[in-house]
């Protein structure tokens, strides 16, 4: 749990490493439904963080504000310095090119090929991938990445769930992102297929050094994850901790969570 | 019993609706101009549009053809003025049945089938995806599908027209031996650049009726499946309805044309 002692060491592991996201204060209501009331949270250079809450708790709503998508009614989000809010679209989509996110029914382009999937996102940024004309190669490698080098030339509706969700994944690597955003990465697969998706998800920390935040209700995709966590409980951040201290919790809203 | 509430709540829905339209119409203006241009995509969906819908059109324009003069010709035959046939259904068809009758069942085929299509996009966060990955959702959706539309339906309504006036030549071919030659020397000097150009221009009103309905019920559709059915079937309604007003202003504008 959050505790001062805790607290200081986040401060002094914050001192020492650069903090990719910091959110102050956000607030997202729709209509009377409020959903996000004054959430916290920063992310730290190389770090997974998991965001754990049950559903409807603002846990999508909150990750969709960071990279633009919906707009927060009040607070500050900063990516890697810059302040979302105030950015114009241009400046938006350079930065977005910095942050790779796996959406939770995986959202590959149903028209597409898997190959025009992962080409998709270097139409915008070549520059960054160094204006090259060849795409092959870096397709190639991003589908290696996640074992799926074969389905190059298939349609989505040839892939199972588990696949989608790999090749969704080979996606957001294309720009080689600094972040990487994961809105519920095992919901809906089968218990095997989602300890594999986690196993990539730390082998992609590592391979690539990005800092990943982890939105879940899944414990143990948290508990194989995370570095930290945050519970998300009525558009707030209740607790905070590690995954061994939120499980030692007493309290009965935390405790919740981690009941079989 | 208290009908007042529902019915101002349904005009007011109504008026909304139109000026959110209004808006999203207003935006396909202001995306149009600015580059990047999405030119292959632009081409691919002129190629769906055309392609797609042009056995329906030319089965469709056939069969008026033949119809409307099988209808036609008993009553011209007993006032005997059925050498007046070709000018009569030539008039018809090119303009006012040929560009309604296509774009009605182009209502049905196309804009159905974008609603259809970007609401499961929108509802499986591809257009999140989209938009996350940098590239402009509704520059590269909207705009090309609106400008296929506008482009190709004109096209349509002549081959449509075309084969309409060749199933009523078919008909006065076979019930009165007149030669295709003379029925189609007949019909073009019955039209004037008076009745093709209003036509044509009708046409690309229609075409863009088209798209801007269907990508509009579309883009903002409501989440899950039923949300989907309801955008293609709202768009081919709406289209319909939207597609005899400016029938009625297109001719109310001609009219003013043709007395001055």
């Amino acid at each position: 749990m959050k505790t001062s002692s805790s607290h200081t060491t986040l401060l002094n592991k914050e001192d020492s490493q650069e903090v990719m996201i910091r959110i102050e204060g956000l607030y997202k209501s729709f209509g009377d439904n409020h959903v996000l009331n004054g959430f916290n949270m920063k992310l730290l250079k190389g770090e997974n963080l998991v965001v754990m809450g049950k559903s409807g708790s603002g846990k999508s709503v909150m990750i969709k504000c960071l990279v633009g998508l919906m707009k927060p009614d009040k607070g500050r989000i900063s990516v890697m310095g810059n302040e979302i809010t105030k950015l114009d679209r241009e400046a938006l989509d350079i930065l977005r090119s910095d942050i790779g996110f796996l959406f939770q029914g995986s959202a590959l382009y149903d028209s597409m090929t898997v190959r025009e999937n992962l080409e998709f996102p270097m139409r915008r940024h070549r520059e960054k991938l160094g204006m090259i004309n060849n795409t092959l190669p870096l397709v190639q490698e991003a589908l290696e990445s996640v074992g799926l080098a074969h389905t190059m030339e298939l349609m989505p509706e040839e892939l199972s769930g588990g696949m989608k969700r790999r090749v969704a994944l080979a996606r957001t690597l294309i720009l080689r992102p600094k972040i990487i955003l994961y809105d519920e990465p095992t919901s809906g697969l089968d218990p095997i297929t989602a300890k594999e998706i986690i196993e990539l998800m730390r082998n992609i920390q590592e391979q690539y050094g990005t800092s990943s935040l982890i939105i879940t209700h899944d414990v143990d995709c948290a508990r194989v994850i995370s570095e930290r966590m945050i519970l998300l409980v009525d558009g707030v951040n209740y607790a905070e901790g590690t995954y061994e201290e939120l499980l030692l919790s007493k309290d009965p809203k935390v405790e919740a969570f981690f009941k079989k | 019993m208290n009908t007042a509430k529902p019915i101002s709540v349904g005009m007011r829905h109504f008026f909304v609706e139109i000026g959110e339209m209004s808006l999203f119409a207003g935006r396909f203006f202001k995306e149009a101009v600015k580059p990047p241009f999405e030119f292959k995509e632009l081409l691919r969906q002129c190629y769906n549009m055309g392609n797609r819908s042009l056995s329906l059109v030319l089965v469709t324009g056939f069969i008026i053809g033949l119809v409307l003069t099988l209808q036609s010709r008993p009553t011209l035959v007993e006032f005997g003025a059925v050498s007046w046939m070709p000018d009569m259904v030539g008039i018809s068809i090119v303009r006012e049945l040929g560009p309604v009758i296509t774009a009605l069942v182009c209502a049905g085929r196309i804009a159905s089938g974008i609603g259809a299509e970007l609401g499961s996009m929108r509802v499986t966060e591809q257009i999140d995806a989209m938009e996350v990955s940098g590239t402009n959702p509704f520059k590269y959706l909207v705009v090309t599908r609106i400008l296929a539309t506008t482009l190709m339906l004109p096209l349509l309504v002549i081959l449509g027209d075309a084969v309409a006036l060749y199933g009523s030549a078919l008909v006065e071919n076979f019930k009165g031996g007149v030669s295709f030659q003379l029925y189609f020397n007949r019909v073009f000097d019955a039209l004037e650049y008076g009745d093709l150009v209003p036509a044509t221009i009708k046409s690309f009103f229609f075409g863009f009726a088209i798209g801007l309905v269907g990508c509009f019920k579309g883009y903002y559709s409501k989440k899950g499946t039923a949300g989907v059915g309801l955008a293609a079937n709202t768009a081919v309604v709406f289209t319909s309805m939207l597609l005899f007003v400016i029938d009625f202003i297109a001719v109310f504008i001609s009219d003013i044309f043709y007395e001055l």
